[in-house]
């Protein structure tokens, strides 16, 4: 028998193997954990890369040229204001005016610009175009952008900019309203983000390219008085500049790419090419739309919220009160033995399962129940069962095994000790539940129902076989209202062929995680702060 | 002063008086229980029903069922296998990826790591296992589809593959086996393992000769539900594994080349099917409808059996310390 043992030196080396091959699955098995992190990793990446980046937008109106026509016209129709096409007729005319002042392009100034001298503007530095007065004039030797935006827009009189400054008219001497000068001048003293621009140029912009019905039309649904400076981007957005994406890249690509981006864009005609983050305060607050520019996840979340509220409401106290008769009143008898192993075999049911049942018994047997009908609440002819209460069941049913199996451990940790003293001061059993075992499960309840109820959240199959997947585009009002939830949502942006939809998609899916880890890290603080040890 | 009561009165007072309270409440809270039976019941009913309604149609019959190579219940085929094939596909590819992974990495969070490491890395996985599956769905799509595109070729890869939808299953089912593979682990008593290295066995010797084979129970029950589980699994497959099913003319066709098995082009899988056909505007009356139930109840049967299959293993083979 020994001799099948190594012996010396072959013992060393026999030792020196094992540990070798030791070593090596050590660090296999090393491999796959890092692995498994690692996956976890790449699959948050993966999403947020998709939530920002370059994206090949057009516009029917494009924004820098919406600004540039408000600031056009109204320069253009302010008073004492001359344009002449030619700059050689613009500058004779100028330098002969010791009150006027005029804007030309730096080459034409350069070329043609005798008589005239350049003001310079203390706060801006203007490129490819001049402010230009007479050399007669010898008051106005600096101008800041302040006073440079009311010199050609509102202001009348050269005293009301300064009142060092004479008391007389301002007279503009202006290049024609197709000139590249005026809108470079519009460009750098105005700004080209219709966002930046205040209030009332938003109103004009509306008012400029919509027909008064249309004007009107916005006014009846609420007063202008009542709109916010952020009503009428959008509604400019919406109705004016309609931006179409033809194209997105995630933000690895607008990173390492760049170059090449810019050049596919440039070919493409009349494409703007644009940073956008995906997920903004926009996208939260905005209802469903099959428009991807203007999408958001508002009906989504509230239908989310009014399903698992349902599901709460359901399978809560259901779920608590299974748990408190499988541990306090069940004898083990048959019956208690058949309802125990049954919720272990329901736990481990498919989802998709679950969704059929909704389908034929809540949607389809209940319908009247479900759609509202039976209450007279709906409209019976077009109402059906596919609804929040539906879902809301559904999903409670898929849940419930969940819910008992983790109240029954937090039932069960409650020292049986407790129940005795109780008991032996005469309440009854369910006193002593009431009173003395439930309080102390509670937090462990309260941590296993917030993780189900996590679960809905983020479940999707069933719900899809309930019917949430059409397109909906009106928040949900009710437990018998249509709705979609979060992760629907997200499934149908996913199927859509069109980039836009799979960064919206993104988008979604980071509102959906940041909502269930609240959720979780809520879970986590109960069971931290509740922790007791008996 | 009070009256002097008799024996029989005080033993009167002091008996059990009917308390209706707790009895409604007893009753009550049966009932509650007793849901989870009635929500079996109704699973069960309610696909043998509807799956009845399928088969008493005069175009479908059993056999057609179990036979044909085609699924395409408005022109008259119902071959169920294709579906399963699809399914098993995508779980045989899950359980590749995640049996040896999630075996290693149970090993080495038991065996191995430091109970700091462990501490790190244990709510890591649980964040994995918490993710919703739609979002595994969006996964295989944007990310393991173009990753495997670009390894295997566009040619060879189309964009809805099996693979990359079983691939990214392996990932979903990977928290679950590992989390209860560590339990079985950990609940192997640790004079065995003392034992063990008091004969002299390095490390690895003891975790995969002693721990391992004390734990196999456990680890097979995980394997088991890990695969109901797969088998079930349904976003990941209805967003990345293909918008129809693999039909074939005849099984001499499917069998040619093996198409029947590329895992590199699309098939739908039963849940992947019911959710397509259930998504859309689906009649009550068509033979659509009918036949999803027949799908449901071939998925439940198959993973009802595969959790008795487990619970029998875990009682059968289970060591008792």
């Amino acid at each position: 028998m020994m001799s099948d043992f190594p012996e010396g030196q072959e013992l060393e080396q026999f030792i020196k193997r094992r540990r070798q091959k030791g070593l090596i699955w050590r660090s296999l098995f090393l491999l796959a954990t890092t692995l498994g992190v690692l996956v976890l990793m790449v699959l948050l990446l993966t999403i947020l890369n998709k939530t920002l980046g370059y994206v090949a937008v057009r516009y029917r109106m494009e924004p820098d040229e919406l600004v540039v026509a408000l600031y056009r016209t109204i320069m253009l129709d302010a008073s004492q204001t001359q344009t002449l096409a030619n700059p050689a007729d613009l500058t004779r005319g100028l330098a002969a005016d010791p009150d006027g002042v005029g804007i030309m392009a730096r080459a034409d100034f350069e070329a043609t610009g005798q008589g005239l001298r350049v003001v310079p503007i203390t706060d801006l530095s203007l490129q490819g175009v001049v402010v230009v007065v007479s050399e007669a004039n010898t008051w106005l030797t600096d101008l800041t952008s302040l006073e440079l935006m009311r010199l050609f827009t509102i202001a009348t009189t050269w005293s009301e900019l300064r009142p060092e400054w004479p008391q007389r008219p301002i007279h503009r001497w202006l290049p024609p309203a197709s000139s590249p000068a005026l809108h470079a001048f519009i460009a750098q003293v105005y700004g080209e983000d219709p966002r930046t621009q205040p209030t009332e140029a938003l109103v004009a912009m509306l008012a400029m390219h919509l027909s008064p019905g249309a004007m009107r039309q916005i006014m009846a649904e609420k007063p202008l008085s009542a709109r916010t400076h952020e009503d009428f981007y959008q509604l400019l957005v919406d109705r004016v500049m309609e931006p179409t994406i033809l194209e997105t890249w995630s933000f690895s690509e607008s990173i390492l790419n760049r170059k090449a981006i810019q050049a596919r864009v440039a070919a493409m005609p009349d494409a703007r090419l644009e940073f956008r983050r995906w997920i903004t305060w926009d996208f939260i607050t905005s209802p469903q739309s099959s428009r991807p520019e203007f999408a958001g996840v508002r009906t989504a979340i509230l239908g989310s919220l009014w399903v698992v509220f349902i599901t709460l409401l359901f399978a809560i106290p259901v779920g608590i009160g299974a748990a408190i008769y499988l541990e306090e009143y069940g004898s083990g008898g048959w019956l208690d033995q058949l309802i125990e192993s049954n919720i272990n075999n329901l736990a481990g049911v498919p989802s998709i399962i679950y969704g059929m049942l909704g389908l034929a018994v809540f949607v389809r047997a209940l319908e009247p129940l479900t759609s509202g009908s039976l209450f007279g609440l709906v409209d019976p002819a077009t109402s059906n069962g596919r609804t929040v209460l539906s879902a809301g069941l559904t999903l409670g049913l898929l849940i419930l095994p969940l819910i008992i199996i983790n109240a029954r451990e937090a039932i069960r940790a409650v020292p049986q000790a407790f129940r005795e003293a109780s008991l032996g001061l005469g309440a009854t059993q369910w006193q002593t539940i009431w009173s003395h075992v439930l309080p102390n499960a509670l937090p462990g309840i309260l941590t296993g129902s917030i993780l189900a109820i996590s679960r809905a959240f983020g479940e999707t199959a069933p719900l899809v076989v309930v019917g949430a997947s059409t397109a909906i585009f009106l928040d949900p009002h009710g437990p018998f209202s249509k709705f979609t939830v979060l992760p629907i949502q997200i499934y149908q942006w996913t199927s859509r062929p069109q980039a836009a939809f799979q960064n919206l998609a993104a988008a979604a899916i980071i509102v959906l995680l940041a909502l269930l880890l609240v959720m979780n890290g809520l879970a986590v603080y109960l069971r931290h702060k509740y922790r007791r040890t008996y | 002063m009070t009256r002097e009561r008799s024996a029989p009165e005080i033993h009167e007072s002091l008996r059990k008086r009917p308390r209706w309270g707790e009895t409604v409440i007893h009753g009550l809270l049966l009932v509650f229980a007793g849901l989870s039976i009635v929500t079996t019941l109704g699973i069960v009913l309610v696909l043998f029903s509807q799956a009845l309604h399928f088969f008493a149609r005069p175009e479908v019959s059993l056999a057609r069922f179990l036979t044909e190579s085609q699924w395409q219940p408005q022109i008259g085929h119902f071959g169920i296998l294709v579906l399963i094939n699809a399914t098993l596909l995508t779980s045989l590819i899950a359980m590749v990826v995640a049996l040896p992974t999630g075996l290693a990495i149970a090993i080495y969070l038991s065996e191995y790591a430091s109970h700091r490491t462990r501490s790190i890395l244990k709510p890591i996985l649980e964040v994995l296992a918490g993710i919703p599956t739609v979002v595994y769905g969006y996964f295989a799509l944007t990310f393991m589809t173009p990753l495997l595109q670009r390894l295997l070729g566009r040619d060879v890869v189309e964009v809805f593959n099996v693979a990359s939808a079983g691939m990214v299953i392996g990932i979903l089912i990977l928290p679950l086996i590992t989390s209860m593979a560590e339990d079985a682990l950990s609940a192997v008593p640790y004079a065995l393992r003392e034992a063990a290295y008091g004969l002299g066995a390095t490390r690895l010797e003891t975790a995969l000769k002693v721990v391992t084979p004390a734990a196999m129970s456990g680890l097979i029950a995980a394997f088991v539900v890990a695969i109901s589980r797969a088998i079930g699994e349904t976003m990941i497959v209805a967003i990345a594994a293909g918008a129809g099913p693999r039909n074939f003319k005849s099984w001499r066709e499917a069998l040619h080349h093996l198409a029947l098995f590329n895992p590199f082009k699309g098939a739908e899988t039963m849940t992947g099917h019911i959710v397509r056909i259930s998504g859309g505007d689906i009649s009550y009356e068509s033979i659509d409808y009918d036949s999803l139930f027949a799908i449901g109840l071939t998925l439940f049967l198959i993973t009802l059996l595969l959790n008795i299959l487990s619970r029998r293993i875990v009682r059968r083979y289970r060591e008792v310390y």
